[in-house]
């Protein structure tokens, strides 16, 4: 490796140079406001560590490309030995930077490892690929965390706030999986269905004074309508345009939300919106006149983490029942015909679909179930404005289901832990959190280019030892 | 069966068809042959609905089928195998099947799969597999496979020797007629392997720049001095 060596430290020096040069003057100097102007202060110390993590970490790159595992290995763990040390760097970031580049060069490393176990590994004995019987172990096990989790001292606050709000995102992605994942049509104003699930309930309930039971399915209804009115100008455009027009109309809704004030109470949102109730039992400390409190009808002393809990176990129910209702749809005419539509729109006319009914369900059922979507998320934050419905919203469920692997279910669930619970967790990072989030979505999609599960189950299993007629025939 | 008059079929304003006059009796196998661009995939797809005919009409078993969208035509007992087999790629052969089977009765969803399999005993081998993973020849009888599922009576294939081996391209045209006596499925052929389609259909008709130059049996086309020379001297064994 005499001579190859060179080339290495040359390498690595060179990028060590490029990025000198490139951060020079973005981390070399720092601005401070001191009341009456700018002035600045110099951070080299902090710009050569982060240039001499930049090189060994090159050279432990080039290392591994070229088989030398072991010093890759060795350089890898010493610079992730050095981030995560309490020796004195000059910020958390460095610490972060430095760990991270050494993270980045072990993985690199052993990549080529992990993807020859992989394909060895790939096939059972039985020959059912791997990763099938993975996936479907790993719904019935998240299943069971999922249902047993609040009742586990686990379940403070913090934790059941986030799981809910993760379990928020499934349910919208698993909703905006019917119309990306199985038909195929880009929808980036999902966020629209969301918003008119959420305004159905808060009107009718802050105006009418009805229960978040009885406004569900309206809330539904009403999104599916909006589908429809979004779906037919669209039907004739595909890919891109399809997915500029449905931005647009993602926008037109909560332009009009903040405009329409009259409706909408405009910008200001609509506030003091009830929960939901658990026959007729409210989830509050005092229950207003006629009716009583959740923890009166238990006889249990109330806790503000009650309130949570139901809250979970609704969106964990209404969750469920969108995985449910697509499984069970994608082996009738209309979820195949989805599919089909997906794969090739000429041969689906060819063998006599109708698109425009084809596609015309598929928005309306991926609306419902963001409808319902919600009016379970007004119910829970009791307040709701224009704000919460950004395109940055779409942009996230939309996000959710291409990282999960379009069309795969467990792939929404992992791409949502993913996707919102990290960058919860990951809080302490402050502002670099979205850089980790950046960093996390750019290695998916290298490494994963199809997204987490790219696996897509097929509708029909078929037996071959109990089912092959074709075969017997020719025996008998 | 199917009655094809005077149809001019344009292409913004490029006209493809001018005045096609073209007849296929219930239980026939007509074939259309010619050279690239001549037009013949442009009728096969006119007569499906897309694009339309801008003048002339089309008729299925005396109903004007000119104006109504494909998906309609098809619900009339027309099945369409198109250019270039046009398979779902990601969906297993079985399922591939089910789709073709999408508009029928399911009653008979069990028996037509048999005899599918039947005919094409590679894609019960293969009914697992995704349809992507298929070679060329198994992936045209698996188009054939699915349009047959819809139970039609007239059949329409556009070119399906085409990219196939010899020896595929022969199984192929035998499973055609065996579809035209056994399933008594009438056959609209659209081919550029004049010798092969010509043996095998009872009728062909020859189009030249979006114009029917010649028609007659098979035999007499295939005996032609004009076809010999411009289709298949040098070309087909």
């Amino acid at each position: 490796m005499g001579p190859r060596l060179q080339h290495y430290l040359k390498d690595a020096g060179l990028t060590a140079l490029v990025a000198a040069g490139l951060a020079f003057f973005i981390v070399g100097f720092r601005t401070y406001d001191i009341g009456k102007g700018l002035t600045f202060d110099y951070q080299f110390v902090d710009l050569g560590i982060a240039v001499v993590a930049i090189f060994f970490g090159r050279l432990g790159l080039s290392l591994a490309a070229d088989g030398h595992d072991w010093p890759a290995l060795v350089l890898g763990a010493a610079l992730g030995a050095v981030g995560a040390s309490p020796i004195k760097l000059p910020s958390t970031f460095l610490h972060w930077f430095v760990g991270l580049a050494g993270l980045l060069v072990v993985l690199r490393t052993i990549w080529p490892w992990a993807n020859r176990g992989l394909a060895a590994a790939r096939h059972s004995p039985r020959g059912v690929p791997v990763g099938q019987a993975i996936a479907k172990w790993l719904g019935a096990g998240l299943l069971a965390v999922a249902v047993v989790m609040p009742m586990t001292p686990l379940a403070d606050q913090k934790t059941m706030d986030l799981a809910v709000l993760i379990l928020t995102y499934v349910m919208l992605g698993w909703g905006l999986n019917i119309v990306v994942g199985l038909a195929g049509l880009l929808d980036l104003g999902y966020v629209a269905f969301y918003a008119v699930g959420a305004y159905s309930y808060a009107l009718l309930s802050t105006q009418f004074g009805m229960s978040f039971w009885s406004v569900l399915p309206l809330a539904g209804m009403m999104a599916a309508s909006f589908g429809l009115l979004l779906g037919f100008p669209v039907l004739r455009l595909r890919g891109d345009y399809l997915a500029i027009v449905t931005l647009g109309f993602g926008e037109i809704i909560r332009l009009v939300l903040l405009n329409w004030v009259d409706l909408s109470n405009g910008p200001a949102g609509i506030g003091s919106i009830p929960g939901p109730t658990l026959f007729g039992a409210v989830f509050a400390e005092t229950a207003p006149e006629g009716s009583q409190t959740f923890a009166e009808m238990m006889g249990i002393p109330f806790s503000g983490n009650q309130r949570l809990i139901f809250l979970y176990y609704i969106i964990l129910a209404l969750a469920l029942v969108t995985n449910f209702f697509t499984q069970r749809i994608r082996r009738l005419p209309v979820g195949r015909a989805w599919e089909a539509l997906r794969e090739d729109e000429t041969a689906c006319k060819a063998l006599g679909i109708n698109p425009t009914n084809t596609k015309l369900t598929a928005f309306a059922v991926g609306a419902m179930f963001a409808g319902f979507a919600g009016s379970f998320f007004a119910a829970k934050q009791r307040f709701i404005s224009p704000e919460s419905f950004t395109f940055i919203e779409s942009a996230i469920i939309l996000a959710i289901v291409v990282l999960g692997g379009m069309g795969s279910q467990i792939g929404v669930v992992l791409a949502a832990v993913l996707l919102i619970g990290l960058p919860e967790w990951f809080r302490d990072l402050g502002a670099y959190r979205m850089v980790a989030f950046g960093l996390a979505m750019v290695l998916i999609m290298v490494f994963r280019p199809r997204g987490l599960i790219a696996h897509r189950e097929p509708s029909v299993r078929l037996h071959p030892a109990r089912r092959a007629p074709v075969h017997r025939k020719g025996l008998a | 069966m199917l009655e094809v008059r005077e149809v001019a079929t344009f292409y913004g304003a490029i006209q493809a068809l001018h005045g096609v006059d073209l007849d296929v009796a219930a239980g026939e196998i007509v074939t259309l042959i010619g050279a690239n661009g001549a037009g013949k995939s442009t009728l096969l797809m006119t007569i499906c609905g897309s694009p339309r005919a801008r003048t002339g009409s089309i008729r299925l078993e005396g109903q004007d089928i000119t104006h109504l969208p494909t998906h309609e035509i098809v619900l009339r007992g027309v099945a369409q195998v198109p250019e270039g087999r046009r398979i779902f790629p990601r969906m297993s052969v079985y399922e591939n099947l089910q789709m073709g089977a999408i508009v029928a009765d399911p009653a008979h969803f069990q028996k037509d799969i048999e005899r599918v399999f039947e005919m094409f005993p590679r894609l019960a081998e293969r009914r697992e597999q995704r349809g992507g993973t298929l070679s060329g020849g198994e992936q045209q009888m698996l188009a054939i496979g699915r349009a047959l599922m819809s139970r039609p009576r007239l059949l329409l294939l556009d070119e399906p020797s085409l990219g196939l081996a010899p020896l595929i391209v022969r199984q192929i045209f035998e499973a055609i007629g065996r579809i035209a006596r056994e399933e008594k499925v009438t056959i609209f052929l659209v081919e550029q392997n004049a010798y092969h389609a010509l043996r095998l259909a009872d009728r062909g008709y020859v189009l030249v720049n979006g114009r029917v130059r010649l028609s007659g049996t098979g035999r007499e086309l295939l005996a032609n001095p004009e076809i010999r020379s411009a289709y298949l001297e040098g070309g087909h064994e």
